[in-house]
């Protein structure tokens, strides 16, 4: 058995009075895509804020419970920032920087301390490359990032997101804003990131979880529904009837 | 559609837009008013053979009120006003973003609302009672810090003004960094940035515009401001060489010598012509700001 990269234990994530997380816990095995698919309001953006710590960001926000990564309790982690390189994380509405489209992919390595020009460029150009942007703003990486198209935009929060050579990659539905035909480049690189990096996958495409997903979790008002093998979970039988009706859009 | 509505509704629509526009204009208006108003009283001294326009802007001697050789040189009154708001301006800028950045970005709940509260009293203190602090607080406390013989000098009136212009970029400079997006702020985070880091490549570049309009806010207030600087800078004709020289600033002289003066008489005529040296000036900076707002938006 192979020791696993996140271990989430009894998690439980309230905003003020109200409880959004009811004590979950599961494991994200090294270099695995954990698909988690869930209507909205179910709590997936807000497990992912907390496995980088950036909840706390949240006024009122108060997780409890213990998240390992490598074995190591990040709420015990002195340097914050150094975890959040560790974990990437692909908001699902692009947040282009306020910056050049190469300052936005040199902006966390930047903050990490890389300064030599050549090693910038080479990072940019690859991060580019990976999430499939670079043939189309190659010829004007100094206009504003914000000035891309949506889609264009999406793209290079990840690009940013790969920027820091993250472990763990959170994608919180990433193809919202990107057409189908992109969106399946970018799985391909996902298939091929697999190799290096641990990928959460929260989708609202079942089928997206379908496709890239070797386990995936059924999370639904802030408890795990059913989590196991994607097969499973899109098969005929899966452990819970509400599975079955969700995946089959026959939910509610 | 359009058959539907009655023809006063029409009539009223009409009416309301011609209301609006109107309100549009009349800044215009008012500005081109005010502008030919003051030069109306000012310009025909420029007419006057005993009057050189060179000397008006070369010359520091100002001795309006001469009976043998009356000069009028406002190089002395400029060079004060141009000091003062400088010294002023090194003072409230750092400070003024200073607290800007700290109210919008570090502050929550109840600290925040009082710091506002606070900050916007300050900026409701009169003028005149500035110039009450410049005189009795800060002049002792300038003699006796600096060992200088004079505390109504340069740094006593700058730092009333800083003062009075720091709760103005507060406001103006909080509103601009509120106004980013908090998704800027998330994305950077979820990067690694630290809070400095943030505040320095993210959230100063987002918002520079609205921080650059805060601080020519506060330059503006700072040139226009005369009764505390009228009390605070020791009042005297001469172009400061340190900030602990007493010197005069152009709002002042006017403030002091209209009243003394009879009407369209050639003193009467060159103090409005300082208001018009006032008015240039006030343009030039919003001009050049105005060049820089375009400028950054290009880039």
């Amino acid at each position: 058995m192979v020791k696993p990269k996140v271990q989430v234990e009894n998690l439980r994530l309230s905003y003020g009075p109200r409880e959004v997380i009811h004590g979950i816990s599961f494991d994200i095995e090294p270099n695995e895509i954990l698909g988690i698919i869930g209507p909205a309001q179910s709590g997936k953006t807000s497990l992912l804020r907390c496995i980088n710590r950036t909840i706390e960001f949240t006024v009122g926000a108060k997780p409890s419970g213990t998240i390992r990564v490598d074995g190591e309790d990040i709420s015990e982690m002195r340097n914050v920032y150094e975890l959040r390189r560790r974990v990437g994380m692909v908001a699902p509405l692009p947040v282009g920087l306020p910056l050049s489209i190469y300052d936005n992919v040199a902006f966390a390595p930047r903050a990490a301390g890389m300064k030599k020009k050549g090693e910038l460029d080479t990072l940019v150009e690859k991060c580019l490359t990976q999430s499939a942007l670079w043939d189309e703003v190659k010829d004007r990486l100094d206009s504003l990032g914000t000035k891309l198209s949506g889609g264009q935009q999406q793209r290079l929060t990840i690009a940013r997101a790969l920027s820091h050579s993250p472990e763990i990659l959170c994608l919180d539905e990433f193809s919202i804003a990107i057409d189908p035909v992109t969106t399946m480049r970018i799985e391909d690189v996902l298939k091929v990131l697999k190799k290096e990096v641990t990928i959460i996958l929260v989708t609202n495409l079942v089928q997206q979880a379908r496709r890239l997903a070797a386990r995936t979790m059924f999370l639904w008002n802030g408890e795990i529904i059913e989590l196991g093998p994607t097969e499973q979970l899109f098969g005929d039988k899966p452990k819970d009837k509400r599975t079955y009706d969700y995946v089959n859009g026959i939910f509610g | 559609m359009t058959g539907s509505r009655s023809t006063l509704s029409i009539y009223g629509e009409k009416a309301i837009e011609l209301l609006i526009r109107l309100c549009g204009v009349s800044a215009i208006i008012f500005v081109f008013a005010i502008f030919f108003f003051v030069f109306r009283e000012g310009a025909p001294i420029l007419a006057s053979k005993d009057f050189s326009l060179g000397k008006f802007l070369t010359s520091t001697e100002w001795y309006p009120t001469s009976m043998s050789n009356v000069r009028f040189g406002t190089l002395a009154l400029l060079a004060g006003t141009l000091s003062v708001t400088g010294v002023a301006m090194l003072i409230a800028v750092p400070f003024g973003l200073g607290a800007a950045i700290f109210v919008s970005e570090f502050c929550t709940g109840k600290v925040r609302e009082i710091l506002k509260i606070v900050i916007e009293l300050l900026a409701a203190i009169p003028s005149i009672v500035w110039g009450f602090i410049g005189l009795t607080v800060m002049n002792p406390i300038i003699q006796n810090l600096f060992h200088v013989p004079v505390g109504l000098n340069v740094l006593n009136a700058a730092i009333l003004l800083a003062l009075m212009s720091i709760p103005v970029m507060v406001s103006i400079g909080e509103d601009a960094l509120k106004a980013v997006p908090d998704s800027y702020r998330e994305g950077a985070l979820a990067l690694g940035a630290t809070r400095w880091q943030i505040i320095w490549r993210v959230l100063l570049p987002a918002a520079k515009n609205g921080l650059l309009a805060a601080v020519l806010l506060g330059v503006g207030r700072a040139v226009g401001e005369t009764m505390a600087v009228l009390m605070a800078t020791g009042h005297a004709v001469q172009i400061p060489h340190s900030i602990f020289d007493s010197c005069r600033t152009l709002t002042a002289t006017i403030a002091a010598e209209l009243g003394e003066t009879r009407e369209h008489s050639p003193h009467y005529q060159v103090l409005f012509l300082i208001g018009i040296l006032l008015f240039t000036i006030t343009f030039i900076v919003n001009l050049i700001a105005d060049f820089v707002v375009k400028g950054v938006r290009k880039k």
